[in-house]
């Protein structure tokens, strides 16, 4: 037996190689497709920053304070879109009987939805968080040590393990709705909106929905609070920014439920 | 047998009959509209949270907006969202792109205006199941400041038809780049980020920084979603207000005839496979 590990990942590598290479093979189309999501991720950074031409701080957090749970939020959203955001096609799978083409192949079905596409112009998005965190950073006046480095990589981590659990979560939901796709929209792409509020600013139901149904006050807000020292929600202790992986195990528990319930409810497309 | 319904004096306004076949078409889809609506109030509910919460950190009045009138304004430009096409894409797009827009220059009827018409009518229907209880949320749990007199709501009315058919009608320029492009996604893509930013929809344009406040009037953009919702609520009002319906008159020329104009040129462009 040469390389088990190999052989069971191979087909996986190989869809994978073949969606990159033939994004980037039409290249006028990719480049477009590159600067529009560059766009996106800034006019979103100018939504927030727009805001502080008016006032100084908003539910505590400045500019600088905004930029770094801005960049910290859209970082990990980009990075979880990229991977997993194609779950969002699965109403689309299912119309078309794409998706029973999949249950017959000997491989999980999750495994090979992630696999099957790969949105590398999502790496534009990525590079607008990613500078944004950088910036933040830098403007920050960050007492900077291993504590400071340790939780800014749980919350990376765990930041982007929360979102792809959102979408795996709606996925599941997906088999149900089908014409109410946009039913998900509400926490996925209300969740990415969310993430990148401080969560000082939010009333009770906001703060039960998105600060921990929804956990996506872990994935960036309450870590730069813990970073910076700014208050945090509910009256959760300031190291509250450390339990961002406990968020993300949550999120996956609710999102591996959601899962299994849709793929057994699913009786196929007929035809 | 089928009954057939005998043609109707109104067959003499076809456009007006597709208004009410757009209306129709989008009555099937419930579940959808449901679907719509709870995304429309999540989204609603967080940027209220974001947006009061900088009113207040302003000391309460932000560039004319108080915590009343800026809750009306999350909420009406909520509720319109479902019928203003900010995302760009259209059926009309998907019929250039596979060539179904043949059939359509083959009937009697102008291309531009049937497709106008159309997306026109299914946007008004949207404001029954996604724009009035968006509003409703937002006024009951939420709180808002409205005019008390009726005129803003006649003139508001009227904005917001305006309103619909300008971005019906400016949709309708992206889908007619594709008599050149064929694909047009990015086109539509690019139209959504920059429509969605100067139409108001994240913050309204009035607390922008100067310049991008010009740019942004220097667009069709602002009349889809920002006029009208002024105009609703009455932060505008007298004079200024018809100021700002006029200038969605204006624009709707102008994107009315660079659609009647690119689909002159583009029908000499087509070119479809097969047959």
């Amino acid at each position: 037996m040469a390389e088990p590990h190999g052989s069971a990942l191979a087909p996986y590598r190989a869809v994978l190689g073949s969606r990159i290479r033939s994004q980037a093979s039409y290249r006028t189309s990719f480049g477009l497709d590159l600067g529009s999501s560059l766009l996106v991720g800034l006019t979103e950074l100018a939504e927030v920053a727009v805001l502080f031409t008016s006032v100084s701080a908003i539910g505590g957090f400045d500019l600088a304070a905004m930029l770094l749970v801005f960049g910290l939020a859209d970082l990990c959203f980009s990075l979880a879109d990229m991977v997993v955001g194609h779950c969002d096609n699965l109403p689309e799978y299912v119309r078309t009987g794409r998706l029973d083409v999949f249950y017959l192949r000997p491989q999980p079905l999750l495994l090979q939805l992630v696999t099957s596409d790969i949105s590398l112009r999502r790496l534009a998005r990525a590079a607008v968080g990613l500078v944004a965190l950088v910036v933040g950073l830098v403007v920050n006046d960050l007492a900077w040590g291993p504590g400071t480095i340790g939780l800014l990589a749980v919350a990376l981590v765990s930041g982007t393990v929360t979102f792809a659990a959102l979408f795996v979560w709606a996925g599941g939901l997906q088999f149900f709705l089908v014409n109410g796709s946009e039913m998900t929209n509400a926490f996925v792409y209300g969740g990415r909106y969310a993430a990148t509020q401080p969560g000082t600013v939010w009333g009770r139901p906001l703060v039960v929905v998105f600060g921990f149904f929804f956990p996506m006050a872990f994935t960036a807000y309450l870590p730069a609070a813990t970073l910076l020292g700014l208050d945090t929600f509910a009256g959760l202790p300031d190291w509250a920014g450390w339990l961002a992986p406990v968020a993300a195990v949550w999120a996956w528990v609710a999102a591996g439920l959601s899962w299994r319930t849709g793929v057994r409810h699913y009786q196929g497309a007929g035809g | 047998m089928l009954s057939v319904r005998p043609l109707s004096p109104s067959v003499r306004t076809p456009y007006l009959r597709l208004v009410v076949a757009g209306f129709r078409q989008q009555s099937a889809y419930r579940l959808a509209a449901l679907a719509g609506l709870v995304a429309n109030t999540t989204f609603g509910f967080l940027k209220v949270a974001l947006l009061l919460a900088t009113v207040q950190a302003a000391g309460g009045e932000l560039d004319g907006y108080d915590v009343g009138t800026m809750s009306a304004y999350v909420w009406l430009s909520q509720g319109l969202l479902g019928s203003v096409n900010l995302y760009g894409r259209s059926e009309m797009a998907e019929r250039i792109r596979t060539g179904d827009v043949v059939v359509d220059f083959l009937r009697p009827l102008d291309v531009h205006a049937g497709a106008v018409a159309m997306e026109v009518g299914r946007g008004l229907f949207a404001l029954l199941p996604r724009g009035v209880p968006s509003v409703l949320v937002g006024a009951l749990v939420v709180g808002m400041t409205m005019p008390t007199t009726p005129g803003p709501y006649l003139l508001g009315a009227v904005s917001v038809l305006l309103g619909i058919t300008v971005s019906a009608a400016t949709a309708y320029l992206v889908a007619a780049t594709g008599f050149w492009l064929v694909e047009t996604r990015g086109v539509a893509l690019l139209y959504m980020v920059v429509a969605g930013f100067l139409a108001g929809l994240y913050v309204p344009i009035a607390i922008f920084p100067a310049p991008l406040f010009w740019l942004a009037t220097a667009t069709p953009f602002p009349s889809m979603l920002m006029y009208p919702v002024d105009v609703l609520s009455g932060r505008v009002d007298g004079l200024a207000s018809l100021g700002l319906v006029a200038a969605q008159v204006g624009w709707l020329l102008i994107v009315g005839a660079l659609g009647q104009l690119m689909t002159r040129r583009g029908r000499r462009r087509l070119e479809v496979q097969g047959g």
